[in-house]
């Protein structure tokens, strides 16, 4: 175990690990610019930037899986050289990554192994690994394959896999990105317990209000570069925000006062099959999206909110006609282009490869979604000035941001793509909007942009349904919210009465009467177990 | 000797390079490599063995031969899809064809020429033992090897920390690249085995199964070999107990001919391909119930960014 440090003035102590002028240049493009970073025992400190920033690079760096063009690193004063990250394991630097690097096919145990170092033999480190799981009361099943575990479970093996090494260094790549609230305050607790170990903990996050509770330090990139190191819990969100992004965030707010009276999206008792051996049955689902108003659906992902899309947008057929209503038109049994042509929209959540063909130009993009419902074909021959016409005018009403008129979708930044692919359909006037997770993975300008124009398509009569892992979004744009697990939908509760206790609850599997309850009385120990 | 006596060696034959040229390709796949190019690597260990052999005189020098043409064509193919990142699908059938061209040039001199075919073991009392004796203790090498083979697989991939990188890298190899494992190098070896262990089962037929060598002479065994290792669902056992079913498969056809059976040799040639797409089939439906799918990675591409 690592001597338990005093949590006082970390600045009179020597740094655990110092980056010192780091570098990383991939062709013209600067990743990380000089960037320095100290980590102290015992202390919590938070990378934060937007998308793009240079956390994942700076952070790889440490681990030892990037070699920086330039700059070192020190461990304890002394030049750290790393050739891999058995190196960086080695010095007790451990990583927990944000796209797990689990192997689905393989037990927890042998996932775990593959982690070390190999030195101990597997029943002896099986052993030690239910051991330690219940010390930090992250209890885990060795015997089990990955692909049977929830996603909580599975971020427990890669923590007990980081754990099992005695760190001493410990880098979270936004672990709560895929938590549920409760989830995450479970995972605070270990956290806290780690820094009382006197361990170093670096945090990577953007979202702010956890890092304020959490965090001792926190360093903003911006743009590859190193903005300011301070402490966050003497700033405010917003100025958090301010660093991060170069730029006050536009507030979004609704138009005006919507009109929601006719349903015109009806999902009735849909059930459906998953097509793929680890998908999600839906189960009896029901809800209707008035014209006007917004219904955000959240939900840990993994939930059937994928088969969910899929059925509403026609990619799967709905084992009744009736399952579906769009507009009055039963449309269960209709293909996406029959959909489309009743005025319905869909923005999927994967950008490059299902809302758009990466390596066609933006107006063939255009064209895949647009044929259906618009002028752009004619006796089956393509009109191209139609389809770079109607790049132009989404380029200009979303600032969509590129190096030419045309380009390949790939070429474009996320949320430039992300903005494209939602004008794209919001510029079709849609009577019906499905859009499943708007924003993911896009910064806060953009974010702002996209929900700004999402709200404003509902202020003119449309009916949007938004899937959403992100909490603070659909507080902000949905009207009401509906829950997904385990391929069941929950009523929807009006926003006003969502709190984060009640929704975290439902997304943990409580039933509706349950959530209520307990968010009035003690939210973490209802699923604590 | 008896007539199932007869028909079992015979099975045995006809099974044993099927199984060493699925064994090393089962191990190809599981570190997510899909090679097609087992036709091509096995007709060329048929003629560079049986050329080794002839130019020795030695059987062994001959399966050797065999071996080191098998990793050689691998390696073209391992440097254009680790190398080069070249789609694998694409690279395994160019392999196919420019085996069994190079092996044609190569074998062309020796067409017609015959070799000692390779011994068999002898032990005096237990080779002498009515049925079983011959079937157990009067094979020749190629056969207690490939048997050996196999298990040894499965005690590599199920027993050894360099088996569970093995199956861990074909399961996922962003998530084996962010552990630091080094993705490339190991599925190079891995290529490289596989290459040797077609080499090796394309030697067995012209220096055990018949003593001489003709262009073409594996006539779509190394096809058969990569369809039982999806019969197998990439596991060695089944992959043993598949191998000497399809080589059962093709001995019984002639049996039936001889026997005036009204089966067309055509259909019973087809039974694998058959039996495969039947497993296929099998397999999708029990999928979600067990783990036991392809490797998740098979056949994609890995670039690793540094």
């Amino acid at each position: 175990m690592v001597n338990p440090a005093s949590a006082s003035s970390p600045s009179a102590r020597a740094p655990l690990l110092q980056a010192i002028s780091i570098s990383k240049r991939y062709g013209s493009f600067l990743a990380n610019d000089s960037i320095d970073l100290d980590l102290y025992t015992g202390e919590i400190h938070a990378l934060l930037g937007e998308n793009g920033a240079g956390k994942s690079t700076l952070v790889k760096t440490m681990y030892g899986l990037i070699q920086p063009s330039a700059g070192q690193l020190r461990f304890l004063g002394e030049k750290l050289e790393l050739t891999g990250p058995s190196d960086a394991r080695a010095k007790g630097i451990a990583m927990v990554f944000q796209h797990f690097s689990l192997f689905d096919n393989l037990t927890v145990a042998e996932n775990v192994a593959l982690g070390l170092d190999g030195t101990e033999s597997f029943a002896a480190m099986s052993a030690r690994l239910a051991q330690m799981s219940r010390d930090y009361g992250l209890p885990l099943d060795p015997n089990r394959e990955v692909w049977r575990l929830s996603v909580g479970e599975r971020q427990r093996i890669e923590i007990v896999r980081a754990l099992m090494q005695n760190p001493k260094l410990l880098i979270l790549d936004e672990p709560t990105a895929v938590l549920t609230p409760q989830e995450a305050d479970q995972l605070f607790t270990v956290l806290f317990r780690l820094k009382e170990e006197g361990r170093a903990l670096l945090y990577i996050s953007h979202k702010l209000d956890e890092v304020k509770r959490l965090c001792d330090t926190a360093t903003i990139l911006r743009d590859g570069k190193k903005i300011s190191t301070c402490d966050p819990r003497q700033e405010t969100a917003s100025s958090l925000a301010r660093m991060m992004v170069g730029a006050e965030i536009g507030e979004v707010k609704a138009t005006s006062a919507r009109a929601t009276t006719v349903p015109r999206l009806l999902i009735n008792d849909l059930s459906l099959e998953p097509d793929d051996p680890h998908g999600v049955y839906l189960k009896g689902i029901s809800v209707e999206v008035k014209g006007g108003e917004i219904l955000g659906i959240a939900g840990v992902a993994g939930n059937g909110q994928d088969e969910l899309f899929s059925a509403l947008s026609g990619e799967r057929i709905a084992p009744h006609e009736d399952n579906v209503i769009i507009d009055g038109h039963a449309a269960g049994h209709l293909s996406v282009t029959d959909r489309r042509k009743l005025g319905a929209a869909f923005v999927p959540e994967g950008r490059l490869g299902h809302g758009t063909a990466p390596r066609m130009k933006l107006s063939e993009n255009a064209l895949l979604t647009g044929h259906a419902a618009s002028d752009m074909v004619h006796h089956g021959f393509v009109d191209k000035p139609k389809t770079l016409e109607t790049v132009d005018r989404t380029t200009k009403t979303f600032d969509v941001r590129k190096a030419k008129r045309d380009p390949e979708a790939a070429s474009l930044s996320g949320g430039n793509l992300q903005k494209f692919i939602v004008g794209r359909e919001i510029l079709r006037e849609p009577g019906v909007l499905i859009v499943s997770q708007p924003t993911w993975g896009v910064d806060a300008g953009a974010a702002a942009v996209i929900r700004q124009a999402l709200l404003d398509l509902s202020g003119r009569g449309s009916a949007v349904l938004v899937i959403s892992q992100d909490l603070d979004e659909l507080a902000e744009i949905a009207d009401r919210i509906a829950v997904m697990f385990h391929g069941h939908l929950s009523e929807p509760i009006a926003a006003a009465d969502a709190t984060r206790e009640k929704l975290g609850l439902l997304m943990g599997g409580a039933s509706a009467a349950q959530a209520e309850a307990g968010s009035q009385k003690e939210a973490v120990h209802a699923i604590g177990a | 000797m008896g007539l199932l006596e007869a028909i079992i060696i015979s099975v045995i034959a006809a099974s044993t390079p099927l199984l060493l040229a699925a064994a090393g390709e089962l191990v190809v796949e599981r570190s997510g490599v899909l090679n097609l190019g087992t036709e091509g690597m096995m007709i060329m260990g048929a003629a560079c063995g049986f050329a080794g052999a002839w130019l020795t005189g030695s059987t062994f020098i001959g399966a050797l031969f065999g071996i080191a043409a098998g990793c050689a064509l691998s390696l073209v193919f391992a440097a254009l899809t680790l190398g080069l990142a070249v789609n694998q699908v694409a690279a395994g059938l160019a392999l196919t064809i420019l085996g069994v061209g190079l092996s044609g040039l190569i074998g062309a001199g020796f067409v017609g020429e015959k070799i000692t075919p390779a011994p068999h073991l002898y032990l005096p009392v237990l080779t002498g033992i009515p049925f079983v004796g011959k079937i157990l203790f009067g094979q020749d090498g190629f056969v207690y090897f490939s048997v050996a083979l196999v298990v040894a697989i499965w005690w590599f991939l199920y027993r050894t920390r360099a088996g569970l990188v093995l199956r861990a890298i074909g399961d996922s190899h962003t998530s084996a690249h962010a552990l630091g494992y080094p993705v490339l190098k190991i599925r190079l070896l891995a290529v490289l085995f596989g290459g040797g262990c077609a080499g090796l089962g394309g030697a067995f037929l012209p220096l055990a199964y018949t003593p001489f060598f003709i262009p073409g002479m594996t006539a779509g065994r190394g096809w058969i070999a990569l369809a039982l290792v999806v019969f197998s669902s990439w596991m060695p056992g089944r992959l043993a107990a598949g191998a000497y079913l399809f080589g059962a498969v093709t001995i019984l056809q002639l049996h039936a001919q001889a026997f005036g059976l009204g089966i067309p040799s055509q259909l019973m040639s087809a039974l694998p391909y058959l039996a495969t797409v039947v497993v296929l089939v099998l397999i999708s439906r029990a999928r979600g119930s067990a783990g036991s799918v392809a490797p998740a990675s098979l056949g994609t591409v890995f670039v690793p960014d540094r």
